[in-house]
């Protein structure tokens, strides 16, 4: 029966984190990048489309973990969509290997204006460990302009968060 | 002749602690031959290095064999045509290193995208490329009102890239063709040369749902390779961690094919569960997903204070909530319509592909190589492995969830015998060459390396058991609705990054 859980798990405690800290000067920096326009379109929420471009799948699995219940990224407007179309962000983890990178660009071209690139993972940054193979070409940004990185090997879920509400923050300033 | 007497027909090449056998090509096509009427020799995985192909069977009862071909001529007889488990394989031998299997059954590439801007990458000169990437070709399909959904790379989940083409007719999947490689980084080329020491991080970058699973298959083959015996300590914590895994990703999964039915109260408990059991896993080991912690020669970092109760908590949590949840998931018949008797594969197949971990045991195949062939410390614990016959998507389900409890139950002893000690030894500069066999949460990892005398990697296969459960991913969804794909693909969970390398 499901019902007991239910009532349970309404009369108890939440089992939500609290919020992380927002570092502030990341969120300026941001905010420069942002015209003014963009930032009422934008609003107060993202719309976050993932685009694993080479990762172990380390990332993916705290990217993930940012819709479980311990972060329920949904409470401040964050939310996984299925299209780049329906997109605010690119969150793109990986080195970016050479079998990606057209996948990439395509996602990119149909993200409609206005969009940010968040690139996460050491890997995402510059190539990581995998720097110097044939394979890769070390870093998103060797093929698209990037906002924000989010370093970490994988970063956490709450590193992860704490760059997505820099980016929310931005918008509404 | 048997297949295992083919092989051990050939020169033993003093690979620890499971022989390889140096094969003539005459030796080698009597193992062709064998293999067609000797059914129970299994193919564990194919790989080569510049002059060779190897490859790895297993013999129930008897042990692992790996069997060797010279190749000056850069071919050598295809074993795809008596193992259909050596279809990827053979292409992906092709890819890398110009090897080509003569008579294979799949001539296509497969790792190789033409977008690299060389050819073979792994062989010693590679020829440049500079034509533009060609058309991928699928298997064709003919039939009335057949037509075709490609899917991918990128998926509509956050998951990992690759591209599924699925032949319908009407609601009904005939045929599902997965083309795979987009996350092909070139990492076996980046560890030649290294020591094993610095080339453990590729392993443990192999598959990070995986990462110490494969970082102790890699250690223990280096660590076999040169006779290097690991602190007891050492042992004990690498299965803790390995066990940690084990849960995390059970857990992960099982709530996922719950949420691809829709059923979104259980992938929200499960979902806390496993983050429960990550934050004592970096409490105790420092790192989420414990990532670099085995190394070759032992454990990088010794289990921190505290660091045993947080994990012990955890678990106790997971033990007392999980009947309560498997009670939901069997009393919801909206839940048991999805699952089962959806993505059935049947036990002829799971034993011809060699299929281990939870695909396997729910198909009939109790392979688990904790048991058989046995390593420390599994080899001196209690437990016993799960198998179901039925093979559908809630079999999988239910060896999982009896794999969570075991699991927490193993960890329980682990930890109880824990003594005071090293956890990491120098690892010396020597040659060798060896094997290491480890049970991942999707079945065993295989990895082969071979030093020079000087203790750098002279070659080196790291194989995921996702090699052996993507075929029959495309076999169990055979006659599904697409509608049910997902949830076939969450009960296997194979990994694209760890077939990609
Ligand atoms: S940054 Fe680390 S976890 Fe993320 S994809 Fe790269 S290797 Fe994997």
């Amino acid at each position: 029966m499901l019902w007991p859980s239910l009532v349970r798990a309404l009369l108890g405690k939440p089992l939500t984190d609290p919020a992380p800290a927002i570092p502030d000067a990341t969120v300026q920096a941001l905010a420069l990048r942002l015209d003014q326009a963009a930032q009422t379109r934008l609003g107060r929420s993202l719309s976050i489309r993932e685009v694993d471009c080479g990762s172990c799948n380390g990332c993916e699995l705290e990217v993930n973990a940012l819709a479980n219940p311990a972060y329920d990224m949904e409470r401040f407007g964050l939310k996984f969509v299925a299209s780049p179309r329906h997109a605010d962000v690119l969150l793109v983890t990986g080195p970016l290997t050479h079998n990606m990178r057209e996948a990439l660009q395509r996602a990119w071209d149909c993200t409609p204006e206005p969009k940010w690139l968040v690139a996460a993972g050491d890997c995402a940054v510059d190539g990581g460990v995998f720097k110097g193979s044939y394979a890769i070409a070390g870093g998103i940004g060797e093929a698209l302009p990037v906002d924000l990185v989010i370093p970490g090997c994988p970063p956490t879920p709450t590193q992860l968060l704490e760059g997505l509400l820099a980016l929310l923050e931005a918008q509404a300033r | 002749m048997s297949g295992a007497d083919a092989i051990r027909s050939g020169r033993p090449q003093g690979c620890r602690p499971h022989q390889r056998y140096l094969l003539e090509p005459g030796q080698w096509r009597a193992l062709v031959v064998a293999l067609r009427d000797d059914r129970a020799l299994e193919l564990l995985s194919l790989w080569a290095e510049p002059g060779f192909v190897h490859a790895a069977f297993h013999q129930p009862n008897e042990g692992v064999l790996l069997a060797s071909l010279a190749v000056p001529e850069r071919s050598y007889p295809a074993l795809s045509p008596v193992r259909a488990g050596a279809v990827r394989f053979e292409r992906m031998v092709r890819d890398l290193w110009g090897h080509q299997a003569e008579g294979a059954v799949d001539l296509r590439p497969w790792l190789d995208h033409g977008r690299w801007g060389l050819a073979a990458p792994m062989s010693p000169r590679p020829p440049a490329v500079i034509t533009p990437p060609p058309q991928p070709e699928f298997l064709p399909v003919e039939g009335e009102g057949v037509h075709s959904i490609p899917v991918g790379p990128i998926h509509a989940g956050v998951i990992e890239p690759g591209h599924f083409r699925f032949h319908v007719q009407g609601e009904t999947v005939v045929r599902l063709e997965a083309r795979l490689g987009y996350l092909h980084k070139g990492t076996l080329g980046l560890m030649l040369g290294k020591s094993p020491r610095l080339a453990a991080r590729f392993a443990a970058r192999l598959s990070g749902d995986s990462t110490v699973a494969h970082s102790w298959a890699f250690a223990s083959a280096a660590e076999n390779a040169v006779g290097l015996a690991v602190p007891a300590r050492a042992v004990l914590l690498r299965a803790v961690a390995a066990e940690l895994e084990r849960l995390h990703n059970h857990l992960n999964d099982i709530g996922f094919v719950c949420n691809d039915a829709s059923f979104a109260w259980l992938h929200a408990r499960c979902g806390l569960l496993r983050e429960g059991v990550l934050r004592a896993a970096a409490q105790g080991f420092g790192h989420r997903l414990m990532m670099d912690l085995v190394v070759p020669g032992g454990v990088a970092r010794d289990l921190a204070p505290g660091g045993a109760e947080a994990i012990r908590a955890a678990l106790a949590t997971v033990v007392a909530e999980l009947p309560g949840l498997v009670k939901v998931y069997d009393g919801h018949a909206s839940l048991q319509d999805r699952v089962v008797a959806t993505g059935h594969l049947m036990p002829e197949l799971a034993a011809r592909f060699a299929v281990g971990g939870h695909v396997g045991r729910a198909s009939g195949r109790g392979f688990d190589s904790r048991k058989l062939p046995g390593y420390a410390p599994y080899n001196t614990m209690a437990f016993t492995v799960p198998v179901l016959e039925a093979g559908d998507v809630d079999a999988r389900v239910r060896i999982r969830i009896a794999e969570v409890q075991q699991s927490a139950a193993l960890v329980e002893s682990l930890l109880a015998r824990l003594l005071p000690g090293e956890v990491k030894l120098d690892f010396p500069q020597a040659g060798g060459e060896g094997v290491g066999l480890v049970e991942a949460f999707r079945g065993d990892a295989l990895h082969w390396v071979q030093l020079d005398d000087g203790g750098l990697i002279r070659a080196v296969f790291m194989r995921d058991q996702s090699w052996l459960q993507w075929p029959l991913l495309e076999a169990a969804i055979e006659g599904n609705i697409v509608a049910d794909f997902p949830l076939c693909n969450k009960s296997f969970n194979c990994s694209y990054s760890g077939v990609d390398l």
